[in-house]
């Protein structure tokens, strides 16, 4: 018999005919009950298009901090690389749905289904980090972008995107505070460890430049300056300074945002989609 | 349209009323009070009203409507408190219940009602210190200190002679602190 004043009991019953059979299986609407009506003056095509690059940023991201999960340095680290990883997932299924919403498509097929060329996230998130200075050096850069990008959004013309913007700008506060710490720790640390946090800036820097690029399709844009600004204050503390030197420019006037990727790309689809590809009537 | 909360807040008994009471299954009062005994899945100590998630009860025409915000993006608890309230109302008698998220305004962890600080803290969690100030646009300072601003209670010997351990932990809402007093280590609720 079940207790039901007892959640650990409560997970192993079964609520939905079998389609839920661990905790937090079952997955449904991430919108359930949201309006997600597009407001007369907004370009639906054009808000799909947005969502499905921020989300694909999102999505692609925390899959390259999942692979470090069991290879981070402390068990700390390692919760804290998860639990970004974890938030950073939400992001990317809310927005996912709203822009499978209006494109007719489910959050899986988005996600599992599409070719690297469908892809439409910056080639930061797709960046595979070599060691702990490059995890936390690229933390810091992508989520004091997002972040600012994520202040603007919670302002935009469609209420769903505002409200995910608004909810997700909270949680990427806490992750670029986390970065930061880690940056000044190793930046201000040990001969070695400043040596090879400047290593991994040296490494990111050039894929910064996109984040920055003009795009006519984007709902907002996080100013360079504003960004630079934070980046500036925590690497000043760290005993940094920012990297010069030739920036990944666009491949034929195109970038991720259009579905030109590097070639780290391929490796992530292949890991991430396999086992939806192999079963593709699979639910969970 | 009576509605368990306001509209920025998060539901309260108050607000909702006990027109029916536990034991009657009609009432906005009633739907309310199946719906607020859930527990938290991560946080089984609390109720999904102690915890401030549970936005609000709507009884129409159409059945019972709840809704719930997430206190993370990525909470997976979110899933599991659907289900359970949903099975609740149904036990309880309301024959259609609809469970709908609401995601703006975001959660916080000052929500949190008084009973649920002080269960928490029973239970060996320090309940949350007061949410940062987030301006909603424009730069937010970048914290550089390596050393903590948010100290926690220690919710075994009461000393806050105690220091952050890591920033996250378990779940996506805690972070682990331990206490230089009386040496144990603990967990608490991140303030967002």
């Amino acid at each position: 018999m079940t207790d039901h004043d007892n959640p650990y009991d409560l997970l192993a019953e079964d609520h939905d005919g079998g389609h839920r059979w661990a905790f937090g299986t079952g997955f449904t609407d991430p919108l359930a009950g949201i309006d997600t009506s597009v407001p007369p003056g907004v370009d639906a095509a054009a808000l799909a298009r947005y969502c499905l690059a921020l989300g694909d940023d999102a999505l692609i991201y925390s899959h390259r901090l999942q692979e470090w999960v069991t290879r981070m340095p402390e068990l700390e680290e390692e919760t804290a690389i998860a639990n970004i990883a974890l938030d950073l997932l939400g992001q990317a299924r809310m927005l996912l749905a709203r822009a499978g919403g209006i494109l007719g498509r489910t959050e899986d097929e988005l996600a599992f289904f599409r070719a690297e060329s469908e892809f439409r996230n910056v080639r930061l998130a797709e960046h595979a980090d070599r060691d702990f200075a490059e995890v936390v050096g690229r933390l810091l850069i992508f989520s004091s972008w997002r972040h600012a990008l994520f202040g603007l959004l919670s302002s935009a013309a469609d209420p769903v995107l505002a409200a995910i913007a608004a909810k997700g700008a909270n949680e990427l506060a806490y992750h670029r505070d986390y970065a930061a710490q880690w940056v000044i720790r190793l930046g201000d640390g040990t001969e070695l460890s400043h040596a090879r946090m400047r290593a991994a800036l040296d490494a990111l820097w050039p894929l910064t430049a996109e984040l920055f690029l003009p795009d006519d399709s984007a709902f907002a844009h996080a100013d360079a300056g504003t960004v630079g600004a934070v980046l500036d204050t925590v690497l000043a503390a760290a005993g940094l300074s920012r990297p010069v030197g030739a920036t990944l420019g666009p491949v034929s006037g195109r970038t991720g945002r259009d579905g030109v990727h590097t070639e780290a790309m391929g490796y992530i689809l292949a890991e991430l989609q396999s086992v939806a590809r192999a079963h593709p009537d699979a639910t969970w | 349209m009576v509605t368990g909360a306001t509209a920025n807040g998060p539901a309260t008994a108050g607000e909702a009323g006990t027109s029916g009471g536990l034991g009657a299954a009609n009432g906005q009062g009633a739907a309310y009070a199946v719906a607020a005994q859930t527990p938290d899945p991560e946080l089984p100590m609390l109720t999904i009203a102690d915890l401030g998630i549970l936005r609000d009860v709507e009884t129409t025409a159409e059945g019972v409507v709840v809704t719930v915000t997430p206190t993370y993006s990525g909470c997976p608890a979110m899933r599991e408190i659907g289900a359970d309230v949903r099975n609740r109302l149904l036990r309880a008698g309301f024959e259609r219940v609809t469970v709908t998220m609401q995601l703006a305004p975001p959660w916080s962890s000052d929500w949190i009602t008084a009973d649920g600080r002080r269960k928490l803290a029973e239970a060996g969690i320090a309940p949350p210190s007061p949410a940062p100030v987030r301006r909603v646009e424009g730069p937010v300072p970048v914290k550089l200190s390596t050393v903590p601003s948010d100290i926690a209670r220690c919710p075994r010997c009461g000393s806050l002679s105690t220091r952050e351990t890591a920033r996250f932990s378990g779940t996506a809402c805690k972070s682990l602190h331990r206490c230089e007093a009386c040496g144990e280590p603990f967990e608490a609720v991140k303030a967002l």
